[in-house]
């Protein structure tokens, strides 16, 4: 019995003695932690999915109170947590514009893409990237093994009838796990306001791309976009269409006009139209001047009119009218 | 005091605790980028060693052989030992907060150091006296921190270098590590 007994009873007293000698020590070594480290980590979304650059959401409370860095870097958190620690830190709220994730891609389903070869190996995209530039016969096209699917932690992807990847608005954060995770990337986080993308990735040649694409929607690289856009933000780059969207005004031009629809624009049917107020307009000839579709007619210091038909609702003659007198109706 | 001074080089040159014994490679490897980092983390080794081997002599002489518990003696030393480092990490954090940063998860890491047990370990084996415990805790620190400071004054030099792309940073240390390692097999032939 003592042999049980008095092993138990010298190190339980050990660890007895040292547990205490640990308990003053902690008090009397007590270092004073910034309370609203903690504050401003409990008021994050906690998912560490690393958009603010660091590993956790711990790590971004305190680069917020130590190295005052921005406090808008949280994705996933939104406007909401931009505020509450603008509360804890006491300063003014920047919030950020919502991101929303974008794939560049209309293929990748099991109707809709053209084969080189089944793929059977390893089930992630990198891998299947890897046999031989990936089993579809477009070389930047999705090859539908769901690396974005199962990187995203907010669950904002689904998968439809045809095996295609549709990301659900309002679960998707913009954190842009799944724009890393995409070994052709395919993806992209973008301002939710611009509304009309190029859904393409292919920087084949024009015929060359639209015989390699499933869904005949690649840039065949016909340049009517470019030439279309009524603020320059196209750009014809390695064979490719591209937005800049910091010039975009989602006007959806480019998308009446792409030949293989490969400009996908949201707002499609669901524009307002410009109308000009009677009593305010001056007959200055701006709006007409700017209009891209030539929707506006009138003569100089007369009412003008807009052709409802023609009209696609760009906006440009709201903001270029110097008294205001354009709405949308 | 000849005894001493023997005690001195074998534990520091002869028998070193990294390069000889390979204990505590973990910090050997991690810690030793900077020099003032392996500047600190050796002072928290020799201190945890020197007192580890005070603590745990004690140990085993009066509470572990009176009461015929030597099978225990693992799990005690393990728990005075993760105690200690504890106990000096609280005190960096109060006193030293800069070297408490810079050291980061290697201070914790001192709790599973195998050198740390392996002093205590040693001196029971070798049946040291207690005086002789404690200076042999403290040499084989110092024994630590000078390859530790060797080894970070040599990758401080490395980082200008002109090493290939494939072999910088850690592949280039091992080599270091090994031919270190070599260079302290000459000690071996030393007759004191």
């Amino acid at each position: 019995m003592t042999q049980i007994v008095l092993p138990g009873i010298i190190v339980g007293s050990l660890g007895l003695v040292y547990g205490l000698i640990l308990a003053i020590a902690s008090k009397k070594f007590h270092v004073e932690v910034d309370p609203k480290i903690e504050k401003i980590a409990d008021s994050l979304p906690g998912v560490n999915c690393g958009a603010c650059g660091f590993p956790g959401c711990f790590g971004y409370a305190e680069g917020i109170v130590n190295k005052g860095l921005a406090i808008n870097l949280c994705a996933p958190g939104g406007a909401d947590t931009v505020k509450r620690i603008a509360d804890i830190m006491g300063i003014e709220a920047t919030a950020k514009e919502k991101k929303i994730a974008v794939i560049l891609c209309q293929s990748g389903g099991y109707e809709n893409t053209l084969l080189r070869y089944d793929y059977n190996g390893i089930a992630t995209c990198k891998a299947a990237v890897l046999l031989s530039n990936g089993p579809n016969y477009c070389n930047f096209g999705c090859v539908f093994q769901n690396d974005c699917v199962t990187s995203c932690k907010f669950g904002a992807f689904d998968i439809d009838k045809n095996g295609m990847r549709i990301i659900i608005p309002e679960k998707c954060t913009g954190c842009g796990a799944c724009e890393k995770a995409c070994p052709r990337n395919l993806i992209k986080v973008l301002p939710i306001s611009k509304q009309v993308h190029i859904l393409c990735s292919s920087h084949d040649k024009g015929p060359e791309a639209k015989r390699r694409c499933g869904s005949n929607t690649a840039c065949i690289n016909c340049g009517l976009c470019v030439k279309k856009c009524p603020v320059d933000a196209i750009t014809m780059n390695n064979d490719l269409a591209e937005i800049d969207y910091n010039k975009c005004i989602s006007c959806g031009l480019c998308a009446s006009i792409c030949p293989t629809k490969a400009i996908f624009d949201k707002l499609d049917g669901k524009r307002k139209k410009a109308y000009i107020l009677e009593e305010k307009c001056v007959g200055c000839t701006i709006c007409a001047k700017k209009c891209p579709v030539n929707a506006i007619t009138g003569e100089l210091k007369q009412l003008h009119k807009v052709n409802t038909e023609l009209c696609v609702g760009c906006g440009i003659c709201l903001q270029k009218c110097p008294v205001k007198a354009i709405q949308w109706r | 005091m000849g005894n001493i001074f023997t005690l001195a080089i074998s534990a520091i040159f002869i028998n070193n605790f990294v390069l000889t014994r390979f204990l505590g490679l973990c910090p050997y490897i991690g810690v030793s980028k900077k020099l003032d980092q392996a500047l600190g983390m050796g002072m928290a080794v020799i201190f945890v060693m020197s007192m580890a081997s005070t603590i745990t002599w004690m140990i085993h002489n009066y509470l572990l052989i009176p009461f015929d518990l030597v099978y225990l003696q693992t799990i005690a030393f393990i728990l005075t030992i993760a105690t200690l480092v504890q106990f000096v990490e609280m005190v960096i954090q109060k006193m030293a907060p800069s070297l408490y940063k810079s050291l980061g998860v290697f201070l914790p890491l001192i709790t599973t150091n195998c050198a740390v047990l392996g002093v205590s370990i040693i001196n029971i084996n070798e049946s040291l006296t207690f005086i002789e415990s404690i200076l042999h805790g403290i040499f084989a620190g110092i024994g630590f921190t000078v390859v530790l400071i060797i080894m970070a004054g040599l990758r401080e030099r490395l980082d200008k270098s002109p090493v290939p792309e494939s072999m910088k940073d850690l592949p280039i240390s091992f080599i270091l590590a090994g031919c270190m390692a070599l260079a302290f097999l000459g000690f071996a032939g030393f007759n004191i």
